[in-house]
């Protein structure tokens, strides 16, 4: 996948785990929980929904990895 | 139109989940219900056949009418397939026999006494209210058929009525109306506006106190971290299911917190039905809880919260989950404050309320070591219980989660 792929991917999961986010609206850098306020529970089901797209099991000391899109890129780039 | 909740005077009917010939039991979802609190799936109290659904989808209907005639078994069931669309059949024509006579139930009756003690509503033709709740309705100009009674058998109490109007002040004319009446309040709106009702009511009449304990965290985030690691993200556990499961075990043993305070009186619950605070994005805040709490294990707990916190973000909650929490848990979260000294949630008794862990200096033995500490704030009800049972309560709690792998 492309990172646009990725990027698009990542951003699709994350709407369907917070569906008042708009896709336009997410920055790059914009953190999941400080700035798009998703909670533990949002950030595990997150995690769960990219573990069932992408079959990376993401483990929880790896979540900061995944903190913002950009850096959810690089990971799944870099684990898939 | 059921009550969910005393500040709730009526619901808009947007969705059938039956239709005239199903066979419905307890706990059957009927159908779902724009309310203050946004969708709610109604569920059936009685076993029986839908006979006939009364109420029309767009309907806006206060609390207590009819939405659906359910008819129990070998009740009155007409000859005829097709039912007359308009009148609610008649009994049974048995001039002379004294056939025992049952009334059709009414698909949204309120569960009977026996069940958890929920605020009921009474049909408009049979409202039971106190004296002072009569006249209070009298001056402000409040039906009192639309009023959910929180007093004994769903008696209509004063607070009930201040409560209803408080709800939806334009509804009397009496109170203050805006300008902008005519404007449709949005949903977020709506849902402070029963917040509001509900948390002024507690602080009103609920004389609360609270019991604070700061406490060792650093046994049960190991044990999750470990626990979490051999496990799949579908299976993994979040510390809250752990703080809602220390919560249950330790409201069970010490039930003067669990339960509901109705009627001038506590009636505690056997079974810890524990609320579990979920902020919508965007604003608001709903408490289903888990059912049978001490019952579950941790995973079951966790299971619980997921789906709760899923169909609460989906605006999918059902009836009885806002009625019939025994006690609340609050939780802060991963980060931010460190303490929080909750609202009860009435008619409940009591809410835990849970600060972000700190990593804080602690002492043990005569050593002072780096430990990651949770503060457990308990708000109680003063009526029901004095400091030491809160006291106990935190005692418990601690105890519980020092050994996070019996939870």
């Amino acid at each position: 996948m492309t990172p646009q792929e990725l990027k698009a991917a990542f951003i699709e999961e994350l709407i369907k785990v917070a569906p008042d986010i708009e896709a336009d609206m997410v920055g790059d850098d914009d953190h999941i929980q400080d700035d798009l306020e998703l909670d533990s529970m949002d950030v595990l089901n997150l995690v769960t929904a990219l573990h069932a797209r992408f079959g990376v099991d993401i483990p929880e000391s790896d979540y900061p990895q995944i903190a913002t899109p950009a850096l959810a890129v690089a990971y799944l780039a870099k684990s898939g | 139109m059921p009550s969910l909740g005393a500040d709730m005077e009526d619901g808009t009917l947007v969705e059938w989940m039956i239709k005239p010939g199903d066979t419905v039991k307890r706990g059957d979802v009927a159908a779902v219900v724009e309310t203050q609190k946004g969708a709610i799936e109604i569920e059936v109290f009685e076993e029986g056949t839908v006979h006939q659904l009364t109420a029309e989808l767009g309907q806006k209907l206060p609390v207590g009418a009819p939405l659906a005639l359910i008819l129990g078994q070998g009740e009155a069931a007409p000859d005829t397939p097709p039912a007359p669309p308009e009148p609610v059949p008649a009994p049974p024509s048995a001039p002379s026999s004294p056939a025992p006579t049952v009334e059709p139930t009414v698909a949204e009756a309120p569960p009977r006494p026996a069940a958890a003690p929920t605020p009921v509503a009474r049909p408009p033709q049979d409202v039971a209210a106190s004296p002072a709740a009569r006249r209070r309705a009298a001056e402000l100009g409040v039906d009192l058929a639309t009023v959910a009674g929180t007093g004994l058998g769903g008696a209509i109490q004063l607070a009930d009525v201040e409560g209803a109007v408080g709800a939806a002040p334009a509804k009397t004319g009496t109170a203050a109306v805006p300008a902008h009446e005519a404007v449709k309040p949005s949903p977020m709106a709506e849902m402070r506006k029963a917040i509001a009702a509900a948390m002024s009511r507690s602080k009103r009449e609920i004389p609360h106190f609270y019991v604070s304990q700061t406490i060792d965290l650093t046994p049960a985030a190991q044990w999750l971290e470990a626990a979490n690691a051999d496990r799949r993200p579908s299976e993994r556990l979040l510390m809250g299911a752990l703080f809602v499961r220390a919560s249950a075990l330790a409201a069970a043993r010490i039930k003067a917190v669990n339960g509901h305070y109705t009627n001038d009186a506590h009636v505690s619950s056997d079974t810890v039905h524990a609320g579990v605070a979920v902020a919508l994005r965007g604003g608001g805040l709903v408490a289903p809880p888990v059912f049978d709490a001490q019952d579950k294990t941790v995973d079951e707990t966790m299971a619980a919260m997921r789906d709760l916190v899923t169909r609460a973000r989906a605006g999918r909650l059902r009836g009885s989950e806002l009625t019939m929490g025994t006690i609340t848990i609050s939780a802060l979260g991963d980060t931010g404050a460190e303490a929080m000294s909750g609202v009860i949630f009435p008619p409940q008794v009591a809410l835990v309320g849970i600060g972000a862990p700190q990593k804080r200096p602690w002492v043990t033995g005569d050593r002072v070591v780096p430990r990651k500490t949770v503060t457990v704030t308990l708000s109680v009800d003063h009526r029901v219980c004095d400091g030491r049972q809160a006291a106990r309560f935190l005692a418990a709690f601690d105890d519980l989660m020092q050994s996070p792998e019996a939870l």
